[in-house]
């Protein structure tokens, strides 16, 4: 079952053409992971997938009621809002105390439910904006660089749960992420993202595809340059000293 | 009859608008609208002096006004300049334009002051009504959408995927701060609506674990600070409405400092 249609979707931000003809649908059950550079347009298409941008041209169709569950990028919870995790998981909709309980466990968050969310870590935060999503049992999981904060074995458990999360509940998963090798295992689809879609398909066939070497190998090439430029920094000091 | 009693009208008046004042003052603090609740309460001069112009109900030119005053904000916000600079502008030449307006029409020098500062002792029984009412329709509308505010005011994309506008959402609080403004003119005047919203709210975050409780003590606050300063300007033969802030003003320095007194008290186990 289809659960999202994307047409000939262009965005503009303050007139400036992010996205361009962007086809995209989703099926229910499948994960999907968009990759791409830095300002390639990813948080702009979940942007507008979730209603929060409004397109220029073309169009996105959800199935009827289709239910979304979002995980921002970020979310910066201003210090005079008093909010404890169990109230932050009933917004918009009270949820029983039990359901919470349950949906922190899972995620790997349990005994939170009482915290402030302001005091929380980084990574326990991200923990309970994944809890939060999965509450209201979405047809459709939408993350946004969601293993921010993580540490690798948070990253692991985090995959872990989401396979889980998509067997239970059959729903579709849309996400944005860094991690290319983790993606590449995870992902039923890939589509590299580069302002319009450069190429898409099993992360098999992506990989191998010239676009993609064209946007990540020099990537790989920039971050190994970095490195040796760290490495030669760290070794002057040692130097100077001897 | 015990609304006879101008002090029990003018007490009643009071806690009306502090109730209403309490989650409207909380969204104005969480949203880091303070500026803007004082351009939409300056704006309330002008729409005073209009109505006297017009010879129109002052209550109706106020609400006009207010409303005008939030929606010129909330639609010029983002494009060129910053929300406080904007805020600072407008905010200040609404006050301006209507002191200026208001000396054009003869014989209202003498009631200036009670429009700038209040005049709670003055409330009659139709104000009362009118209080009352703009109260409940404050509260009514805050509970039917709390929840969607509340997300809303959390994070807009958050929002958005849960299925709610947060452009309606600002849209009714914009609506909610002109009504405040409007029956709280009589309580405490233009000049100090704003401190009614702020000071309640800021005074209940430090005992606030969740938003509805820091409502609720808001409501607390507000109520306490509005009667108990009525009773202090009678004793003291002190200005109302600024006895009233100011006595809101201590309770907020007291609750400051209990909350650092209490954060202290939390750290010291675990050192």
């Amino acid at each position: 079952m289809t659960l999202l249609t994307i047409e000939h979707l262009d965005v503009d931000i303050d007139g400036r053409p992010i996205l361009d003809n962007i086809q995209l649908t989703i099926e229910r059950g499948e994960i999907v992971t968009i990759v791409g550079p830095n300002g390639s347009g990813k948080t702009t298409l979940l942007r507008a997938i979730i209603g929060s941008l409004t397109p220029s041209r073309g169009r996105i169709a959800r199935s009827s009621e289709l239910v979304l569950g979002y995980v921002p990028q970020r979310l910066h919870l201003d210090p005079t809002l008093p909010m404890t995790v169990s109230r932050f998981m009933g917004l918009p909709r009270r949820q029983h105390a039990e359901r919470i309980d349950q949906a922190l466990e899972r995620a790997g968050a349990a005994g939170l439910s009482q915290q402030q969310m302001n005091s929380l870590s980084g990574g326990q935060f991200q923990r309970i904006l994944l809890a939060r999503a999965l509450l209201e049992s979405p047809d459709l999981l939408i993350l946004d660089e969601a293993t921010q904060g993580l540490d690798q074995r948070g990253v692991a458990d985090f995959y872990r749960q989401l396979e889980s999360v998509r067997r239970e509940l059959g729903c579709g998963v849309l996400m944005v992420s860094h991690e290319l090798h983790v993606v590449m295992r995870a992902s039923d689809r890939v589509v590299c993202l580069n302002g319009a879609i450069c190429c898409e398909g099993t992360p098999e066939r992506v990989a191998s595809s010239p676009a993609y070497r064209a946007m990540f190998g020099h990537d790989t090439q920039d971050a190994f340059a970095l490195y040796r430029h760290d490495h030669s920094h760290q070794q002057a000091p040692a130097e100077l000293a001897s | 009859m015990i609304l006879d009693d101008f002090l029990v009208r003018a007490a009643l008046a009071g806690i009306g608008v502090a109730l209403a004042a309490a989650p409207l003052g909380c969204f104005v603090v969480w949203r880091r609208m303070a500026y803007f609740g004082d351009a939409t309460a300056h704006a309330a001069v002008l729409g005073v002096a209009l109505s006297l112009v017009l010879s129109t109900s002052i209550l109706a030119g106020v609400l006009v006004t207010s409303l005008v005053m939030a929606t010129i904000v909330s639609s010029l916000s983002g494009r060129g300049y910053a929300m406080d600079t904007l805020l600072g502008v407008m905010a200040h030449s609404a006050l301006a334009f209507g002191l200026v307006a208001v000396s054009f029409v003869s014989g209202v020098r003498i009631d200036l002051m009670a429009y700038l500062f209040g005049d709670i002792l003055a409330v009659g029984k139709p104000d009362l009504a009118i209080i009352w009412a703009g109260a409940a329709l404050v509260l009514g509308l805050m509970g039917w959408r709390w929840s969607n505010l509340l997300t809303a005011t959390l994070n807009t994309d958050l929002a958005y995927a849960s299925g709610i506008d947060p452009k309606r959402e600002q849209l009714i609080l914009t609506l909610s701060l002109a009504v405040v403004v409007a029956v709280a003119l009589k309580v405490v005047g233009v000049l100090l609506i704003a401190a009614l919203l702020i000071i309640p709210a800021a005074t209940a975050r430090p005992f606030s674990r969740t938003p509805e409780t820091m409502t609720l003590l808001a409501a607390a606050f507000g109520a306490s600070a509005t009667t108990g300063g009525l009773q202090a300007a009678f004793w003291l033969d002190t200005p109302t409405g600024p006895t009233i802030v100011s006595l809101a003003a201590i309770l907020f320095a007291l609750s400051s400092l209990a909350g650092r007194v209490k954060a202290r008290a939390m750290k010291a186990p675990g050192q």
